[in-house]
C-alpha cells in the first residue's frame, strides 16, 4: 500500500511511455513521407493546360466541402465526420490543460474555451464517432469494404474522448487511473496514427495537392 | 500531566487508571453538553452523516469508553503531532484528544526510557485486545539501527504493538505511504505500517501533516460506529471522499479557463486557478478545501499556494511542484529531433531500396512481341 500504482503508471504515462510515442509517431510521419514523396512520378512531357500548382492548391482547400450531392446520398456519414474532427480539434486544442501542454512543449499558449462547453463537444463527437460506426456496418457495402483496421483505428480514436470524459467526471475508476488511462489512450493513438488509415492526418495534404495538380495540368477542374 | 499546554492532551500519571465513559471525562473537564453537541453536528457534517444520525453518533460517543492509545512514533519530524496539539485551542478536536486515555507518546509524556517502555508494555496488557495504535512516521527496513527507540527497532516495536491492539491509525502520510522517508532513492529503505501489519485494520489518515480535526474524527467515527468505509488507498471514505478539485472556491476559473501563470501576474492577483502553477488540486484527495486549517482560516490554495497534494502516496516523487499533472516529465524536445532524423534516414534507405528494385525490373524487362506470344500456341501444337 506505500505505492499507489495509478500515480505509477501516470508518471509512467507522463515520462517514458510520452517519449516512446512521440519518437514514433515523428519516426513514423517523416518516415511515411519521405516514402511517398520518394516514389516519384514518372514525368509528363505533354504541355500543361493550366496551372497544376495553382489546381493543387485550391483542391487542398476545397475538398474540405463534400462533393456536390454526395451529403444527401450519406448524410450520416457526412454530418457525422465534420462533427467529429470539428470536435477533435476543439477539444484538442482549446481544452485548459491540452494548451497548458502545448505550452510546455512549443512555448506558446493561447485561451482556452470553458469546460462545460468542451465537455459538451466531448459528447457531441463521441455521438458522432457511435454514428458513423453504426452507419458503416448497416449499409452491406460499407460493412464489405470494412477491414479489421477500420474497426481498430475507430476504437484508438475513441477511447481518448471516452477517457478523458471519464477522468473530468470522475467516472469509472478513481481519477488517477483514469488519468493515466487517457494519457495512454492518446499515446497508443499516436504510436498507430503513422501505421494505419490515420496517417491521412497528414497525407491528405499530399493527395489532395497531387489530385488537384494531376487534373489541373489536364485542365480538369477539380 | 499536561505540560502546561491548552492543547495537550491528558496523559495518564498513574499507570493502570480504570478507563471511564466519555461523557463522564468530557463533563469532568468542564465541557458542557451543549459544546458536545456541538462537536458531534460538526463532526457529523464533515463526514456527511444524514442529519438524523447525529444523536446517535452523540448518544455513542457519550457512552464510548475512554480508549486507551499508544502512540509511535518513527521517522517522522513530529509535524503530525504538533498538527494535533497546536490547533487553535479550545478546539473541537481537544474535545475528543484530550478525552483519550494516551498511554505512550515519547513526544509528550514526561517519563522516558525504561519507565516509558514500561508505561506501553502495561497499557498492552491492561487493554489487551481494545486499544488503539497510532503511528507516525514510517519503518526502516534497510537497517534496524536508523530508528530506534529504547534499543528497540521501529518494525520490532511495530509489530510488537500492533499484536494485541483493536486497530492501527497511520497518521500522516509518512506512516499511511512512506512519505517523504521513503521518496527516491529511499536510503533507509522505509515502508509504511500497511506494509508490516496483516491481519489487523489499518486506518491511514493521510496528510503532510494531516488535519487535525480528521485525526480526531476518525477516532470519534472508530468509538462510535467502528471502523469507517475506506477508499482504495485505506483512507476513511468520510474525510478522503472528495478531491480538493471538487470543491476548490477556485474551480469556476478553472472551468472558466482562467489561469495564474506565476505567482505575481494578474491572474494570481484576480486570485484565478492556480492548475499551470503545478496544483495537483485535481488528483489529491483530502478536506483542505472545505474543512481548512487553521480553526478553519484558510488552506494552501487560498493563500495563493498550489495544492501539492501530500495526502497521495509518493507526492514526493510525482514531479515538479510547480508543473502540472498534465505535462511529461521528460523533455522529449531532443529525442523528437533524433526520431525525425532517424525517420527521414529509414524513409530515403527505404526509397533507396524501391529505386534499386525498379531499375533491376526494367533491366531485366524484355519487350514482348507478338512471336513470344504465338510461340507457346506453336509448341502446344507440336
Ligand atoms: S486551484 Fe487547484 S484545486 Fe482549485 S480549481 Fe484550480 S486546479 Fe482545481
Amino acid at each position: 500500500m506505500t505505492s499507489d500504482p495509478a500515480m505509477d503508471l501516470l508518471m509512467w504515462a507522463r515520462g517514458p511511455g510520452f517519449q516512446i510515442a512521440t519518437v514514433v509517431l515523428l519516426f513514423g510521419i517523416v518516415l511515411r513521407i519521405v516514402e511517398i514523396l520518394a516514389l516519384g512520378r514518372a514525368r509528363d512531357l505533354a504541355p500543361p493546360k493550366a496551372s497544376p500548382a495553382q489546381s493543387g492548391l485550391r483542391t487542398v482547400f476545397s475538398r474540405f466541402l463534400p462533393r456536390h450531392g454526395m451529403a444527401m446520398r450519406s448524410p450520416v456519414i457526412h454530418i457525422g465526420g465534420y462533427l467529429f474532427h470539428a470536435g477533435f480539434f476543439i477539444v484538442l486544442l482549446f481544452f485548459g490543460p491540452h494548451i497548458q501542454l502545448f505550452e510546455e512543449g512549443f512555448g506558446i499558449g493561447w485561451p482556452g474555451l470553458p469546460s462545460p462547453l468542451i465537455e459538451a463537444v466531448t459528447v457531441i463527437s463521441m455521438v458522432a464517432l457511435v454514428a458513423v460506426l453504426i452507419a458503416r456496418v448497416r449499409d452491406p457495402v460499407r460493412k464489405l469494404l470494412s477491414t479489421f483496421e477500420d474497426y481498430a483505428v475507430w476504437v484508438v480514436t475513441f477511447l481518448p474522448f471516452l477517457t478523458g470524459f471519464m477522468a473530468v467526471n470522475k467516472l469509472g475508476l478513481p481519477y488517477t487511473w483514469m488519468m493515466a488511462l487517457h494519457v495512454l489512450s492518446v499515446e497508443l493513438l499516436m504510436v498507430v496514427l503513422p501505421f494505419t488509415k490515420l496517417t491521412h492526418a497528414v497525407t491528405f495534404l499530399f493527395a489532395r495537392y497531387y489530385n488537384g495538380w494531376v487534373n489541373g495540368r489536364k485542365g480538369a477542374a477539380t | 500531566m499536561s505540560h502546561g499546554r491548552a492543547g495537550a492532551p491528558e496523559l495518564k500519571d498513574s499507570l493502570g487508571a480504570t478507563p471511564d465513559a466519555l461523557a463522564d471525562v468530557l463533563r469532568r473537564r468542564g465541557v458542557s453538553r451543549r459544546a458536545f453537541l456541538n462537536y458531534c453536528s460538526l463532526l457529523g457534517a464533515l463526514m456527511a452523516l444524514p442529519p438524523a444520525l447525529v444523536p446517535r453518533l452523540a448518544h455513542a460517543l457519550e457512552g464510548a469508553r475512554r480508549p486507551s492509545v499508544i502512540w509511535l512514533s518513527f521517522q517522522e519530524c513530529t509535524g503530525c503531532t504538533e498538527s494535533l496539539t497546536r490547533s487553535h485551542a479550545p478546539s473541537v478536536e481537544d474535545l475528543i484528544f484530550q478525552s483519550i486515555s494516551l498511554d505512550y507518546h515519547h513526544t509528550l509524556q514526561a517519563a522516558s526510557g525504561a519507565a516509558a517502555e514500561a508505561a506501553r508494555e502495561h497499557a498492552m496488557k491492561e487493554n489487551a485486545g481494545k486499544y488503539l495504535v497510532v503511528v507516525d512516521g514510517s519503518i526502516p527496513l534497510a537497517n534496524p539501527g536508523y530508528s530506534t527507540i529504547a534499543g528497540i527497532s521501529n518494525k520490532d516495536m511495530l509489530l510488537d504493538t500492533a499484536r494485541g491492539a483493536a486497530a492501527i491509525l497511520a497518521v500522516g502520510t509518512c506512516a499511511s505511504y512512506g512519505g517523504l522517508p521513503k521518496a527516491d532513492p529511499n536510503p533507509t529503505g522505509a515502508v509504511a505500517v500497511a506494509d508490516l501489519i496483516t491481519g489487523k485494520p489499518v486506518i491511514n489518515i493521510p496528510g503532510c501533516p494531516p488535519i487535525p480535526v480528521v485525526i480526531t474524527g476518525v477516532v470519534a467515527h472508530f468509538l462510535a460506529f467502528g471502523l469507517p468505509g475506506l477508499d482504495d488507498l485505506g483512507r476513511p471514505l468520510a474525510f478522503f471522499g472528495e478531491r480538493i478539485h471538487d470543491r476548490c472556491y477556485r474551480r469556476p476559473f478553472y472551468d472558466r479557463g482562467l489561469f495564474a501563470h506565476g505567482f505575481d501576474d494578474d491572474g494570481a492577483r484576480k486570485g484565478w486557478c492556480l492548475y499551470k502553477v503545478g496544483c495537483k488540486g485535481p488528483v489529491a484527495f483530502n478536506a483542505c478545501a472545505t474543512v481548512k486549517w487553521n480553526a478553519g482560516v484558510s488552506f494552501p490554495i487560498e493563500a495563493g499556494h498550489p495544492c501539492l497534494g501530500c495526502s497521495q502516496p509518493d507526492f514526493w516523487d510525482g514531479g515538479d511542484f510547480y508543473q502540472t499533472l498534465a505535462i511529461p516529465t521528460e523533455n522529449v524536445a531532443g529525442l523528437a529531433m533524433g526520431a525525425m532524423a532517424v525517420g527521414a534516414g529509414a524513409g530515403a534507405a527505404v526509397s533507396a531500396l524501391n529505386t534499386a528494385k525498379r531499375k533491376t525490373a526494367k533491366k531485366a524487362h524484355e519487350t514482348v512481341t507478338i512471336e513470344n506470344l504465338e510461340k507457346p500456341k506453336e509448341k502446344a501444337e507440336t
